[in-house]
């Protein structure tokens, strides 16, 4: 489906005053930053989770795990996706039992997608905490989450789209709000 | 990455892009088994049947814990404990099956092409675990799987299979399966196991196995499998044993790091030493545990995702 862009709410350099917030954020919340672990969502949240860990390498200089999750396995909506959804691996190389987990993705919408997520974490041990952070809340929510960073609050139509696009894999830093294209 | 297929009945319908896709979704699965909590929610409420018409180990408990790691619910099914035994047919004995509403069924059955005839009337998506000398897909795929595990690649490798050829289903689904991810077989046995006529699935043929190990990078060793032999089809076990058994001293003749491969059961002694099955070259074990994986992938790419109609 063909769509257009009907606005650019963030540039790179509102994108990076945003992560530098949230940071900040985190680090205030979590006194002992050694029990802290960051988990990014595919594929989007792992970028931005990565960025996190860096800013809190310079700003605290500490340095706290990262892992990857993959959540296809656990989706709700599972059979009303495309019959290949190709699986990637979840990798997450240290024990996050008891430890306070930061759940990174880009966007959230419904909530099924955190939902999923934290069925996975639970799979894997049972943390302490999970705080959740997104880069945009588009609202819309049909689960009860709410997230614990936003880097920014966004109200959107059902219909709209919103893309966050990171340098790390679309060569740009920007939010852009889409919608499909009437026909 | 499409993989487009209701049944899994052969490696002769895979395209070499299905078997990579395979053995890229395995190559995930592999982590959920390494996991304390060995179990993700992807088939919750599909039911699986394992109907196995012949006996095995490996198979049957690896479709078992790959169906229990993806949620599914399986019941396991075989010749001697059911109404088989009281002469029911396969065709009502798979529709009683179905009318449980099953989602799938895994059969191995000791007459090649029976997974075809099932999957010919029935609902359910079926999967071949070995039919008769035909073929075993998911043994080839598990073993494709492990050598690029080990070796990175399967392009210009050169495979060795060697023994009961002609009546091996593994060997068949793995010379198809290799040859299509760019290896070269080739076959090794007395005549009787390696005819001519196999070279028509695209492996070369060697009767002499010190010829044969000259440069291999993987040595598969097949079982002798007397339940399916007409009789004289040689001399007698220890002859065989002396000409085609592996010994350390033959498994030299390959490349320094070659790997050793068996499908299992071994008849220790006859086609292998003990020695050699448990030597640092073997990863025999290795394959019962990437099997698990790689079944895992077969049932998610068939079962997982939107249903799709399936035609008679």
């Amino acid at each position: 489906m063909e769509e257009k862009i009907k606005a650019r709410v963030m540039d790179s350099k509102k994108i990076k005053r945003a992560f530098q917030r949230i940071t900040t954020e985190i680090v205030e919340r979590n006194r002992d930053l050694n029990e802290l672990v960051i988990v990014g969502i595919r594929t989007r949240g792992v970028f931005i989770a990565k960025r996190i860990q860096q800013l809190i390498k310079t700003m605290e200089e500490a340095s706290v795990p990262l892992g990857i999750l993959d959540i296809t396995l656990y989706r709700d909506d599972f059979s009303e996706l495309e019959p290949q959804h190709i699986i990637k691996k979840t990798e997450i190389p240290f024990d996050i039992a008891g430890k306070d987990v930061v759940l990174v993705d880009d966007v959230i919408f419904t909530g099924r997608t955190t939902r999923a997520a934290m069925d996975s974490l639970f799979d894997l041990g049972r943390p302490r905490s999970i705080q959740l952070l997104v880069f945009i809340d588009r609202g819309h929510r049909e689960l009860p989450i709410q997230p614990d960073y936003i880097g920014k609050f966004l109200p959107t139509s059902r219909r709209e789209k919103v893309k966050v696009r990171l340098k790390e894999i679309d060569k740009i830093d920007e939010v852009l709000i889409t919608e499909p294209v009437k026909i | 990455m499409a993989f487009q297929h209701t049944h899994l009945l052969g490696i002769e319908d895979l395209t070499r892009e299905d078997i990579l896709t395979v053995l890229e979704t395995a190559d995930s699965f592999l982590e959920v088994s390494s996991r304390e909590v060995k179990k993700v929610p992807v088939l919750r409420g599909k039911t699986i049947v394992n109907l196995f018409m012949e006996p095995s180990t490996r198979t049957r408990s690896s479709f078992e814990l790959a169906s229990k790691r993806l949620s599914a619910d399986i019941i396991n099914f075989s010749k001697q404990t059911s109404a088989v035994v009281k002469g029911e047919s396969l065709r009502d004995t798979i529709e009683n099956l179905e009318s449980m509403q099953t989602d799938a069924i895994i059969i191995r059955h000791e007459a090649s092409g029976s997974p075809h005839y099932i999957a010919s009337f029935c609902r359910s998506h079926v999967i071949n675990a070995g039919d008769g000398t035909h073929e075993h897909p998911t043994q080839a795929l598990l073993d494709a799987f492990t050598i690029r595990q080990k070796k990175k690649r399967l392009e210009g490798l050169k495979v060795v299979i060697v023994g009961d050829c002609v009546n091996s289903r593994v060997a068949k689904s793995n010379i198809l399966c290799l040859t299509r991810l760019g290896a070269r077989v080739t076959l090794a046995g007395p005549p009787a196991f390696v005819p001519e006529q196999l070279k028509s699935l695209g492996a070369d043929i060697e009767y002499n196995l010190d010829k044969a190990l000259e440069s291999a990078d993987v040595v598969m060793m097949l079982r002798i499998q007397m339940e399916r032999m007409q009789k004289n089809c040689f001399p007698s076990l220890r002859e065989y044993a002396q000409l085609f058994s592996l010994t350390p001293q033959r498994m030299n003749r390959a490349k320094k790091r070659a790997i050793l491969m068996h499908p299992g059961p071994i008849n220790k002694g006859i086609e292998l030493t003990s020695e050699m099955a448990s030597s640092d070259r073997s990863v025999i074990l290795k394959q019962v545990e990437n099997g698990v994986a790689v079944r895992m992938a077969i049932l998610y790419l068939l079962l997982g995702g939107k249903e799709r109609e399936i035609t008679a």
